[in-house]
């Protein structure tokens, strides 16, 4: 092969890598869209007014007379404010008490020796295949049963426990050396302060990831807190945003539940664009959406 | 295949991406391997060796300089159309395959009239095999084998093809010391019996030195010295090649040069033929160093280490710009273990004398 | 070391008294009351034991319906969106600039309330005696007839479901593949180029097998989660699945339970363990299938 066919091969090359690389954009850029537009409508959507939107028999993409009318709206003659409230409570409440006792027991089977433990940590992993939708039948029953439906209790109680979580953090925890514990002892340290003051500190990554996921997971969650309340004054914003669109009767006021929609789902979106890395890695890591 | 790099140099970016300063991998580096022969790439982490190997291989471009095989040119010739084979770091065996399906993989990727049926490919494979003594394992996956075997699966599969140049990136860095040994036999007696021109790159001097026809010291991208082993050995063209030959290592004094007299601190070691000059760095070869009581370079006596064969004397001086002088001498001598001093006389062609500035060396006449 | 018994069952109760009141004894439970034939939640009382719940639920055409639903969903879906993750995951990993900014907007349905999107999807779907709506208008463009997604034909209501439920689930999937795609060393990919391996055969005889136990992964969990597939639907086409015709299987259990035509815990129990064996047989077919075609390193 002489020079000439080098510039002629490298030339073709360079034209074929310009083609494929707009081949991918084009393709990635669609899908882009694909995601954003509902978002973009969303928000859109939510500035109109109820009458310019009602009026419109071709949608629009953009407005000129965009209003916060709706966004005033929901939180007056809906009772969304309350909602959030109630979902904040909740997300608080369940997260906390979710990071207590899977503190403890990861820190149980990752640090102490005890008779039982790997039978009881098989029983664990194995929980874990077990669907939700086959135990929630006789939670449903249990909590009605102790007559907590429509109460915090009722809500929270149920969604505590996450053995995917205990599994998670064991594991995290099991890379502690040893020495750091055999050395603690030798200090005189409790067992609970060294959970506190060594383990916790050393692990805190990975317990910053689910707690953001389990944050996630309660804000969304929806089955459960549908089946326990129908009382308004207990709806999360799942169940307030379903309740919304169903009393609408055909004729919904199609802007407000926008601006509802938008407003729910900005604390999320906010936590993911600061948490960013975090979250993606702790998903990646095995976080399935709950 | 006679390999020619001219003036090749390779400029990356800078990582610091507030640099702007791009980093030279490789400066300037002009060499011709001749047909056939067996190539040390060699020098320490950073030196610009395995950027030198991927501009053979052509998985990286040049900035600027030419590469030829033979009289083609391949400076800007993709790497699959270069005809080389290249052994991987880590062996780069592909883990989901047999030991046969990785020696055959790249034969299933010729095409038109090269194209193979399977037997001549399955014929193919089981010869390279043979070559490497692997003919009991073809059934196996990489991760049933032991690490020297691994080996012999990456250089199987980049014979296969019968390429015009074998490239081995650290070829011997992921084995055992034992197996280490074993291997660079092996892969000097396959370069011997395919007869194709091998380059090599190893941080390992031991290595270097013990199968290669050539060595190629390199440090900051830019070449130091090239030669015969033995040869860059005895005559090291600077303090840095001299230094990273040779275990145990040199050992260097600060000298200098009085009235064709060499002196090492105030001991009047022999004479030179270079003018007078107040300041020389001195390198004295481990196995220079000759006991004898009425020897001019005294040394105080730190230990004694018995290695069987040999003895290594250790001792210190105070214008030595090592902690420790290591001496290697005979078992035949007896050496007092409780004295306080030793003396040393030296061997004239084991001494070399450097430019205290540039480290460059001053070839003389040693008497 | 010495055993800390007591200490380590203090450490384990919190954890143990959650299990065992909310998943251990209701999984019991659960078995218990798919065999109580009458079970009535009210008087707590049933009249006797055996098989008729299955045979009730086997036999509702609600339940054959959500049935149907729940499968032709998981047929489209698990493959499509699969598919269409790893497209994206080779594209990703073969751009540098913007390659973070793509990544982080794919991302970001995981992180949205699947009702609330639902609602936005439903809107973007729907045509009303007022208007055709966002898509109608995309079809009117291309020269279509306008379509009513959410209270119109079968298959439009099918397709508007699966669609939704392909946005939901990408970001998981285009997350792990693009982390499995980054793990192949680099150098698999230099050897294969200095023997000049066309680009398809590495694709297939490289990339593939190296991540194929993600790939598997995705799929047993795609599985998994498609078969339980019920708040998307919910989103969409409202509470009452059942006249829309668009149950699911998970919804079916819901509604047996709870609702306007609830109260009857033995057939969604009966219905619960049904789609619990299917979900169970799918994976073990799925394990089994892997065991041949999946390379674990």
């Amino acid at each position: 092969m002489n020079n000439k066919e080098f510039i002629k091969l490298e030339k073709s090359a360079k034209r074929r890598n310009i083609t494929k690389n707009t081949v991918i954009y084009t393709f990635l850029t669609l899908w882009g869209m694909i995601v954003l537009f509902p978002f973009y409508w969303m928000t859109l959507t939510s500035v109109k007014s109820y009458g310019s939107y009602n009026a419109e028999n071709v949608p629009s993409f953009f407005t000129l007379s965009p209003t916060l009318d709706n966004y005033v709206n929901a939180f007056t003659n809906v009772s969304l404010g309350k909602y959030l409230l109630n979902t904040l409570i909740f997300t608080v409440i369940t997260t906390a008490a979710m990071v207590v006792v899977i503190t403890l027991a990861a820190f149980a089977f990752s640090r102490m020796q005890f008779k039982g433990k790997n039978l009881v940590f098989t029983l664990f992993l194995s929980l874990m295949m077990i669907p939700n939708e086959l135990v929630i039948i006789t939670n449903f029953t249990t909590i009605t049963n102790f007559n907590m439906r429509n109460t915090f209790a009722g809500l929270i109680l149920p969604s505590v426990m996450s053995v995917f979580y205990v599994y998670l953090l064991k594991e995290n925890f099991s890379q502690v050396p040893d020495e750091l514990y055999y050395a603690a002892k030798v200090d005189g340290t409790s067992d609970l302060k060294y959970l506190i003051k060594v383990m916790i500190p050393i692990c805190k990554p990975t317990l910053i990831t689910i707690t953001i996921l389990k944050v996630i997971e309660c804000w969304n969650s929806y089955v459960w807190p549908r089946l326990v309340t129908d009382n308004q004054d207990y709806y999360l914003v799942s169940n307030g945003i379903q309740e919304l669109r169903e009393n609408g009767q055909g004729r919904e006021n199609v802007p407000l539940m926008m601006a509802a929609v938008v407003i729910i789902s900005i604390p999320l979106i906010a936590i993911f664009l600061v948490f960013r890395k975090k979250i993606m890695a702790g998903v990646a890591r095995g976080g399935m959406k709950g | 295949m006679r390999v020619l790099l001219q003036n090749l140099t390779k400029k990356f970016p800078n990582r610091n991406k507030k640099e702007k300063e791009d980093v030279i991998a490789v400066n300037d580096f002009t060499f011709e391997i001749p047909d056939g022969k067996l190539v040390g790439l060699l020098g320490p982490s950073g030196c610009g060796k395995s950027t030198t190997l991927n501009l053979i291989s052509g998985l990286l471009k040049p900035t600027s300089g030419k590469i030829f095989f033979g009289d083609d040119d391949v400076t800007n010739l993709p790497p699959e159309n270069r005809g080389i084979g290249l052994v991987f770091q880590n062996y780069a065996l592909y883990p989901h395959l047999t030991v046969r399906q990785n020696i055959i993989f790249p034969l299933q990727n010729l095409k038109g009239k090269n194209k193979l049926s399977k037997d001549q490919m399955n014929q193919k494979a089981l010869e390279i095999a043979k070559l490497v003594q692997l003919d009991g394992l073809m059934d196996r996956k990489p991760n049933e084998l032991s690490g020297g075997q691994q080996q012999r699966v990456a250089i199987a599969r980049a014979l296969v093809k019968i390429p015009r140049v074998l490239l081995l990136d650290e070829p011997l860095s992921n084995l055992d010391a034992r197996l280490r040994l074993q291997t660079r036999e092996e892969i000097r007696r396959i370069q011997r019996e395919t007869g194709i021109t091998t380059v090599f790159v190893t941080h390992d001097q031991d290595e270097a030195m013990s199968i290669s026809d050539i060595i190629v010291v390199m440090k900051d991208g830019v070449v130091q010295q090239i030669g015969a082993p033995q040869e860059v050995y005895d005559n090291p063209s600077n303090l840095f090649v001299a230094k990273f030959l040779g275990t145990p290592p040199i050992s260097i004094f600060t000298g200098s040069i009085k009235a064709g007299r060499l002196y090492i601190g105030n001991d009047n070691v022999c004479s030179v033929d270079i003018p007078d000059t107040a300041k020389v760095d001195v390198g004295i070869r481990p196995e220079g160093f000759i006991l004898k009581e009425d020897g001019p370079l005294a040394c105080k006596l730190d230990r004694v280490e018995v290695m069987g064969r040999d003895i290594s004397v250790v001792s210190q001086h105070e214008a030595a710009q090592t902690t420790h002088i290591r001496s290697i001498i005979s078992s035949d001598n007896k050496v007092d273990f409780g004295a306080s001093q030793v003396r040393f006389s030296i061997k004239p062609n084991k001494l070399l004398i450097f430019d205290a500035d540039t480290g460059n060396r001053i070839t003389c006449n040693l008497q | 070391m010495e055993r800390d018994n007591k200490k380590a069952w203090l450490y384990l109760l919190p954890a143990i008294l959650f299990i065992g009141v909310f998943m251990i004894y209701p999984l019991i439970d659960v078995f218990i009351y798919s065999f109580e034939e009458g079970y009535n939640s009210a008087s707590q009382s049933d009249f006797g034991t055996g098989t008729f719940n299955f045979q009730y639920v086997l036999r509702d055409p609600y339940f054959l319906q959500a049935l149907k639903n729940t499968f032709i969903l998981v047929i489209i879906t698990v493959p499509m969106s699969t598919l269409i993750a790893l497209f994206i995951s080779l594209g990703l990993s073969s751009i540098k600039p913007l390659r973070h900014l793509y990544q982080t907007v794919y991302f970001l349905p995981y992180v949205t309330n699947t009702l609330a999107v639902g609602i936005v999807f439903m809107i973007l779907f729907k045509k009303t005696a007022y208007s055709d709506g966002m898509v109608n208008l995309l079809i009117n463009w291309f020269g279509g007839e306008s379509v009513d997604f959410i209270d119109g034909p079968y298959w439009a209501k099918m397709f508007v479901l699966c669609f939704y439920t392909i946005w939901v689930v990408m970001p998981f999937k285009i997350l792990i593949l693009t982390s499995a795609l980054a793990s192949v060393k680099e150098d698999y990919y230099n050897a294969a180029k200095i023997d000049g391996t066309p680009k398809w055969r590495v694709f297939t005889k490289i990339t593939i097998p190296m991540i194929s136990p993600m790939l598997f992964y995705l799929i047993i969990t795609g599985f998994i989660g498609a078969f339980k597939a019920y708040s998307d639907s919910v989103a969409l086409f409202g509470t009452n699945l059942n006249a829309a015709g668009m149950n699911t299987i998970v919804g079916y259990i819901y509604d047996m339970l709870y609702g306007d035509g609830g109260g009857y815990p033995s057939y969604a129990s009966a219905a619960a363990i049904i789609l619990f064996v299917i979900i169970l047989t799918i994976t073990c077919i799925n394990l089994l299938v892997s065991r041949k075609h999946v390379h674990y390193s």
